[in-house]
């Protein structure tokens, strides 16, 4: 299937999608429904979405989908594979809801390494908010909480997901960081942590993604910002996890 | 000696450890929980007895985290659960929200301490409100409050079954007392009873009430006020429905009584007996304990009421909690004389009771009805 079109798995109903123009969570759920349409999953899956832009989510798919709150969605998806197992479990979540407000989630599934795969999307701002400073907000970055770019002193350094997990996950786990700008890849890392999950392995994708209407920037700059700024900060690819020996 | 039925035995034990039996002979799948005490022993006990019968444990990493699990599990059709205290019952909140909105039947075991905040690990009946009526929302939730170690069994069963049947989050609110005592108590197969299985089923693919496709997207946000207005008219609708037939209460008493003594949980039982010594010493003393604090049973309360000429003494381990069900339930009727003995966060006697019914000293004269 030409990866041009529209994945399988995607409801059709549900489309156009409701995420405003410019944004990336399109193409982050184009990459899941490539992966899932590769794996043949559709029968088995059930996706789950978090609070803020991903919760627009809630309908994308031809297979079970549903909301949760602010940065609840690892908790639901972790009950219901302890108690199903058969069923594959997606989270989908913000960098807000994983890195903030749900981190000690997100950390304490990688620490027990719950055969989950989560996916978070890092745009760097609380967008359905209002675009406010989030955990990924880059240094001298201007959000409406930090009017004046992301002081350092003030308010630390950006958060680093897939790095800092990469401390306390199992060695078996899958830890990695794609972006939109290469949708290709980002489903061949979505894949992998598909087929993890399916092996009894936690999984983690962060997606470096675009927020045109809060960063206020032109189809140029949106794209120089993810490329540059994020690219550099946030390096994509497979992250290792710290081994025993270590 | 009397032969027991098949698959009933009599034991004693504590309240807590009668709350995770109650929950295996339900059927019950799965068990999230988060150690706080007064509840501890309900994990300890399923811990150890769940996996021989094929059901599961995780010991999250909070008690939101408890919380959303369960909801998971219930997603997924299987009947999980978790128990909680205090600050625990206030950081349930946030799952049990999402589960009043979903409509998904999470149960929950409140073993009361005091508070607010930290307060005290031992007992009070401090989480009426926030358990009938916590979260952002309507308070769409079923509410059992036990007054012994048969009810904790009893009703522990029940609330599985109604959590599924009427698909509302369902609470059995107990209080540290009643976890950490032991008693006597007849534990038995509830499918041998003929109660039977928990009607569960997956939410997914499920056909919900006023829809006529399955289940496939489930969403708990709405972008307009009438899309959410239509979808409360129909929680709130299937709610009134369904209270006539979950109503519960005990009530002691006969017409002409001269007051109405009303307590629920533990406290009821100590208000039963005070008022068993009074009818004992030829005070026709009335007594009304309801059972189920959300829905109240506000009819029965009235009918009570008007059998004791309008005299209410409501006693409570907290400053009104229930007092002001009691004041609701009873608004049309004008209350003429309303008394209390609010001891939040302390345990109540028999004794203590009795003495506030034959010496007025003994209320709380601040909080007499005006006018009285």
């Amino acid at each position: 299937m030409s990866e041009h079109s529209m994945p399988q798995c995607w409801h059709r109903e549900s489309k156009p999608h409701r995420f405003c123009p410019g944004c990336g969570h399109g193409l982050v759920l184009k990459a899941l429904g490539l992966a899932v349409d590769e794996l043949g999953l559709a029968e088995r899956i059930i996706f789950a979405c978090d609070i803020g832009c991903s919760l627009l989510a809630w309908d994308f798919f031809t297979f079970p989908c549903m909301q949760t709150h602010h940065g609840r969605t690892i908790p639901v998806m972790v009950g219901l594979k302890r108690a199903s197992p058969d069923r594959i479990v997606v989270a989908y979540m913000g960098d807000g809801g994983g890195y903030s407000i749900g981190l000690q989630h997100l950390i304490s599934a990688a620490q027990r390494h719950d055969p989950i795969t989560a996916v978070l999307v890092n745009n760097t701002v609380y967008a359905m908010t209002g675009g406010q400073m989030a955990p990924t907000t880059l240094p001298g970055q201007r959000t409406e909480t930090t009017p004046f770019g992301r002081d350092e002193a003030d308010t630390g350094r950006p958060f680093r997901g897939p790095e800092t997990l990469a401390a306390v996950a199992h060695p078996r786990a899958y830890l990695a960081r794609g972006t939109v700008a290469r949708v290709p890849r980002l489903k061949n890392m979505i894949r992998e942590a598909l087929e993890r999950q399916l092996q009894g392995d936690f999984a983690f994708v962060e997606a470096l993604s675009t927020c045109p209407t809060n960063w206020r920037t032109s189809a140029a700059e949106t794209w120089s910002f993810l490329e540059q700024e994020m690219g550099s900060y946030y390096r994509p690819g497979e992250i290792a996890v710290a081994r025993e020996e270590d | 000696m009397e032969k027991e039925p098949a698959g009933e035995c009599r034991d004693f034990m504590t309240g807590n450890e009668v709350i995770a039996r109650a929950a295996l002979a339900a059927g019950a799948d799965f068990m999230f929980g988060y150690p706080i005490t007064p509840q501890n022993e309900i994990m300890h006990h399923w811990r150890r007895l769940a996996p021989q019968q094929g059901r599961g444990f995780l010991q999250t990493e909070d008690e939101l985290s408890a919380g959303f699990a369960a909801i998971g599990a219930i997603i997924s059709g299987k009947a999980a659960f978790s128990a909680t205290a205090g600050p625990g019952t206030v950081l349930f909140q946030e799952p049990l929200s999402m589960a009043e909105m979903m409509r998904l039947p999470v149960v929950v075991a409140v073993q009361q301490r005091g508070g607010p905040s930290t307060a005290t690990v031992i007992y009070s009946q401090q989480e009426l409100t926030l358990t009938c009526f916590g979260g952002n929302g309507e308070g769409l939730r079923l509410v059992y409050s036990t007054s012994s170690h048969q009810e904790l069994y009893d009703y522990t069963i029940k609330a599985f079954h109604k959590a599924w049947r009427y698909r509302f989050p369902t609470f059995i609110l107990g209080d540290g007392y009643q976890a950490k005592m032991r008693e006597a108590l007849q534990l038995y197969d509830p499918v041998r009873r003929g109660i039977g299985d928990i009607p569960k089923e997956a939410i997914f693919g499920s056909v919900r009430a006023g829809e006529t496709e399955p289940l496939l997207h489930l969403r708990n946000s709405f972008s307009v006020e009438e899309e959410l207005s239509e979808v409360l008219e129909r929680h709130l609708a299937d709610y009134a429905r369904a209270a006539p037939a979950l109503v519960e209460h005990e009530f002691i008493g006969v017409p002409g009584g001269e007051l109405l003594v009303v307590a629920h949980g533990i406290v009821g039982r100590a208000a039963r007996q005070a008022v068993q010594e009074l009818r004992g010493m030829g005070r026709p003393v009335n007594f009304f304990r309801p059972i189920t604090l959300r829905p109240f049973p506000e009819d029965a309360l009235r009918e009570a009421l008007q059998m004791s000429g309008g005299a209410v003494l409501v006693a409570e381990s907290a400053q009104g909690q229930l007092g002001n069900l009691v004041r609701l339930a009873a608004s049309g009727e004008g209350l003429p004389d309303f008394r209390s003995y609010y001891r939040p966060g302390v345990g109540i006697t028999a004794e203590e009771i009795k003495e506030a019914v034959l010496d007025e000293r003994a209320l709380d004269a601040a909080v007499l009805a005006p006018g009285e």
